[in-house]
């Protein structure tokens, strides 16, 4: 029998706000155990949250940008459970009234565009650490983290696979990096994934029983997690088992989910209004003005970058996943640059230098006229492309211009036809044997030709009159 | 007459005036509460040192003339306002040791006013009761006969107003915590109007009822003391954002013409004759000024109570949540996390208050949600409704603060329902978030004080304040001291 999955995501966003969601604490990742708290965060008696406007700007700017319709009327709730990095012994948290509900993101997967339906997007604080170190019979607290916004963006069981699942995931990243919200780090845990998993045979129209997956903490594990767990279900439904409602953990050592509390075992979190704050009556004007400030946004950017500069698809969607990349891009345009050229070099060697050195783009040493620059000195035919790799590898490490090096490396290409002339002799007179293949017929040889000639003048000949004068040469 | 006997009004005219200096008030004030505290027991902690510190720093201002309102007075502060570097113990084991490092909103403006800080009062764990006898720590005693409860929960405030061991003093009112101890030891008490005065660094039992207030000797000094606290605190969402009026200039005005509203649903079967005597008397006597009583109708009064204990109780299970021996306070160390939770939580907490986390938690449990706090929340806003109803004819309503007199130490502790009855009178005022005062209107045949309690609109402490003065002045209620 043929199964389909049916996947909704609860994506936690840590808002990039400079303090907490209640209290004026720093929400700087990395500072000493504690040393980011107050006697708000910390829950100490008679304090009282204050919302940050920040927070609330970044929510509801996601849920523009996720066509999200914003609630006239909003509160916060409190949600009851003890656990030592919960300092309350609550987390507030929205539940009757969130912020935004009713949205959607595009995905594209194998081609095919798709929408996933967001259900709500709500704002919560986040909780502390526990750090278990030691000897087993303490552990710590680390209240930094205690406090600081998020958002939860809840999907619509619209999701059909991993790789959909995995789409999504990433969609929502750029997104969120796009508005500047949240700097959708999973690894650091800015960006955290719970999945609500079922199984049915396709073409059923009731929902199966679902389990929820937690503890999905990096983007190489959405795909394989949910595929396992897809598997999993469908594996205990064929051996005539039931799927049970439960919350299963994704271990990634072992690479599978496992058993962590059944329905039973669920908590009742006791929500109730928060009484500590004011219902949110966003004004309108305000919402219309973040709706004005935002970015031109990922899928609108890409089409732009087909329909405007000419670039495949592909090249498109490369350049528009990260914001400062498709800036990058156009400053160099701008700069002069032909665009489908810009883009090669950008995704060929600008990314893998990039990569090399784990750095993003806001970090580059080469900026985008460089390039351009560069790249005019192709066209006019003073470098041969490849020189320009070792130009273009030389501006990156040193920053000087592209102009520069070839001068002070003397890269300049030589096409006088002269010059390249006396080569082309030395080199056939030396390889008489392969000439004469090469005349019976042999004209691959044409390579092992140039190779010769360029080697001899240390890659600088111009690649196309190397060419004709060869072919005449030979024939 | 000794200083200590003395209001905030007739002190801050000796200050001014240079006739006293705050040294010779707190030394006064202090060798009242080392003559009768044994006896009254009002106080958790006496900071004598801290007192005598800042009653020479507001003699300097007073030398500069820097002098502000409250300037060398001091005034009682009910145990659950936090206070920096001074214990504030809820009257609870689980804070026992708790100093705060930080200053409740209310005190930081005593401080910028000049207070000196008398001492922190009893109350009932958490303000949880209405006797001060859910202290964890001692029961305070009613002045006027040390037999009986001072009310509650404000009961060391009341009482330490009543004895004169203080001169004026906060307390918090979330049922009628001010103005049914207020009625018992025979002075003033007012729960102003929800969102008036900043919640912040006020120990939260129902955050939607809380809200501090005044206890005086009289009538001017609670709109003195009321002009220093109220007003809109950013770090308080919940408070308004609205004007403060000089609440001193409602006093001593007319109140020819005013409309007082007589609510049937409080004069009930059951209440002590004495009682509904004196507030019969009280209200002829606010005619004879000129005042129009009209008779009104409160329809929803009946489901108050039973709508305050599921509210109350339902905020109160998640407030006290974190008082888990993780963070401050007080830890039972058990056998792993569960157990230490466990048992910090139940030696730390008194039976009244395990009891109320226990409703509370069960009313917000799944399955039950709507039928307890959903419903109660809908209760809620037709108790409010009647108010503004009634408010629309009427200009202030008027009933007694408390069914009875002040009762026997140990008479309602076995029968908590009769507890929460103490509170009949005074628990819609805060589900409807208007201002209430309670001010003494007679004695009994056995010489306990009883109260007149005023319900005013929102945001309207002028009209109680006014009408409560001309009361006042017509009466000599307020004069009389207990004998102790």
């Amino acid at each position: 029998m043929k199964y389909e999955s049916v996947i909704g995501l609860e994506v936690h966003a840590q808002m990039s706000t400079d303090t907490k969601i209640f209290c004026g604490c720093s929400t700087k990742f990395g500072a000493e155990p504690n040393s980011q708290t107050c006697e708000i965060c910390i829950g100490m008696p008679g304090v009282l949250p204050v919302l940050n406007r920040k927070a609330l700007e970044f929510a509801i700017r996601t849920g523009l940008a996720m066509h999200c319709s914003i609630s006239p009327y909003s509160r916060f709730a409190r949600k009851n459970y003890f656990y030592p990095d919960l300092p309350k012994g609550y987390q507030i948290s929205q539940f009757e009234h969130p912020i935004c509900e009713g949205g959607f993101v595009e995905i594209v997967v194998e081609g095919e565009t798709k929408r996933i339906g967001i259900t709500r997007i709500h704002m919560e604080e986040d909780a502390g650490k526990n750090i278990h170190e030691g000897n087993g019979s303490y552990s710590f607290v680390d209240l930094n983290r205690a406090g600081v916004p998020l958002m939860e963006i809840v999907s619509e069981p619209d999701i059909r696979s991993a790789k959909e699942a995995s789409e999504y995931m990433k969609k929502l990243r750029t997104i969120l990096r796009y508005l500047g919200v949240c700097d959708g780090n999973m690894e650091q845990g800015s960006l955290r994934c719970d999945a609500n998993v079922s199984v049915r045979p396709a073409g059923r129209k009731e929902y199966g029983t679902r389990a929820e997956v937690k503890n999905i903490n990096s983007f190489r594990f959405v795909e394989k997690a949910l595929e396992y767990e897809i598997k999993r279900q469908i594996r205990v439904v064929e051996e005539g088992g039931k799927v049970i409602q439960e919350t299963r953990l994704w271990d990634s050592a072992k690479g599978i989910t496992e058993s962590m509390r059944s329905k039973e075992e669920a908590h009742d979190y006791r929500y109730f209004p928060e009484p500590d704050l004011v219902p949110i009556a966003a004004e309108q004007r305000w919402i219309d003005e973040i709706g004005a400030s935002l970015p031109e946004l990922p899928d609108v950017k890409r089409e732009r970058f087909t329909s405007e500069y000419g670039l495949p698809e592909y090249d498109a969607d490369l350049l528009t996943t990260e914001k400062a990349v498709a800036e990058w891009f156009e400053e160099s345009i701008k700069a002069g640059g032909q665009p489908k050229a810009v883009a090669n070099w950008m995704m060929g060697d600008l990314m893998r230098l990039l990569n090399e050195e784990n750095r993003e783009i806001a970090d580059c040493p080469l900026k985008p006229p460089q390039l351009a620059d560069m790249l005019k000195l192709i066209d006019k035919g003073t470098i041969s492309g490849k020189i320009a790799k070792t130009v273009f590898e030389e501006m990156y490490r040193s920053e000087k211009n592209a102009e520069e090096i070839v001068r002070e490396k003397g890269l300049v290409q030589i096409s006088d036809e002269s010059a390249i002339e006396k080569i082309v002799d030395e080199v056939i007179a030396k390889h008489q044997k392969e000439a004469a293949r090469f005349r019976a017929g042999e004209e691959k040889l044409l390579g092992f030709f140039v190779g010769q000639a360029m080697k001899a003048m240390k890659g600088k000949a111009n690649p196309q009159v190397l060419n004709e004068l060869l072919r005449k040469k030979l024939s | 007459m000794e200083l200590y006997s003395l209001g905030v009004h007739e002190l801050r005219r000796m200050l001014d005036k240079g006739e006293v200096t705050a040294k010779e008030i707190i030394t006064s004030v202090y060798s009242r509460i080392d003559a009768v505290e044994q006896k009254i027991k009002a106080y958790v902690t006496l900071p004598r040192t801290e007192a005598f510190l800042m009653a020479e720093k507001a003699d300097r201002d007073l030398s500069a003339g820097t002098n502000k309102v409250m300037t060398g007075i001091p005034v009682a502060v009910k145990d659950n306002m936090c206070t920096k570097g001074v214990p504030t113990t809820c009257s609870s084991k689980i804070l026992r040791n708790f100093i705060p490092p930080y200053e409740s909103t209310v005190t930081s403006k005593l401080i910028e006013a000049g207070y000196v800080l008398a001492g922190k009062t009893n109350l009932d764990e958490f303000a949880m009761g209405s006797s001060t006898e859910n202290s964890g720590f001692h029961t305070t005693r009613n002045p006027w006969d040390t037999q009986r409860i001072p009310g509650g929960s404000s009961g060391g405030s009341a009482a330490a107003v009543a004895a004169d061991e203080c001169i004026a003093a906060l307390g918090s009112d979330t049922g009628g915590s001010i103005r049914q101890p207020a009625s018992l030891c025979g002075v003033v008490g007012m729960k102003p109007t929800y969102g008036r005065v900043s919640r912040y660094g006020l120990v939260a039992f129902a955050s939607s009822l809380d809200q501090i207030g005044p206890i005086t000797k009289n009538v001017t000094d609670c709109a003195m003391l009321l002009n220093v606290i109220s007003g809109r605190d950013l770090r308080d969402s919940t408070s308004a954002p609205i004007g403060v009026p000089d609440f001193t200039a409602a006093i001593g005005k007319d109140i020819k013409g005013m409309k007082i509203g007589v609510p049937k649903e409080y004069f009930i079967e059951g209440m002590d004759p004495e009682v509904d005597a004196a507030v019969r008397e009280a209200i002829r006597k606010f005619e004879s000024l000129g005042a129009v009583p009209v008779d009104v109708s409160l329809p929803h009064t009946g489901y108050a109570v039973a709508t305050y204990y599921v509210l109350a109780t339902s905020e109160a299970s998640s407030n006290l949540a974190r008082y888990d021996g993780v963070k401050y306070g007080f830890r039972a160390e058990g056998k792993d996390l569960i157990d230490t939770y466990m048992r910090t939580r139940a030696e730390g907490f008194g039976p009244e208050v395990k009891r109320r986390i226990m409703l509370g938690t069960y009313a917000l449990s799944s399955g039950y949600y709507d039928a307890y706090y959903r419903k109660a929340q809908q209760v809620r806003t037709l108790i409010k409704d009647d108010f503004e109803k009634v408010f629309r004819e009427v200009d202030v309503i008027v009933t007694p603060t408390s069914p009875t007199a002040a009762f026997r130490m140990g008479e309602k502790t076995e029968d908590p329902l009769q507890m929460y009855l103490a509170d009949i009178f005074t628990i819609s005022v805060n589900l409807a978030g208007v201002p209430g005062i309670s001010v003494p209107c007679g004695f009994t045949t056995g010489n306990l004080p009883i109260g007149l309690q005023l319900i005013g609109k929102h945001f309207d402490e002028e009209t109680l304040l006014t009408a409560s003065f001309a009361y006042e002045q017509s009466t000599e209620w307020h004069k009389r001291k207990p004998a102790l």
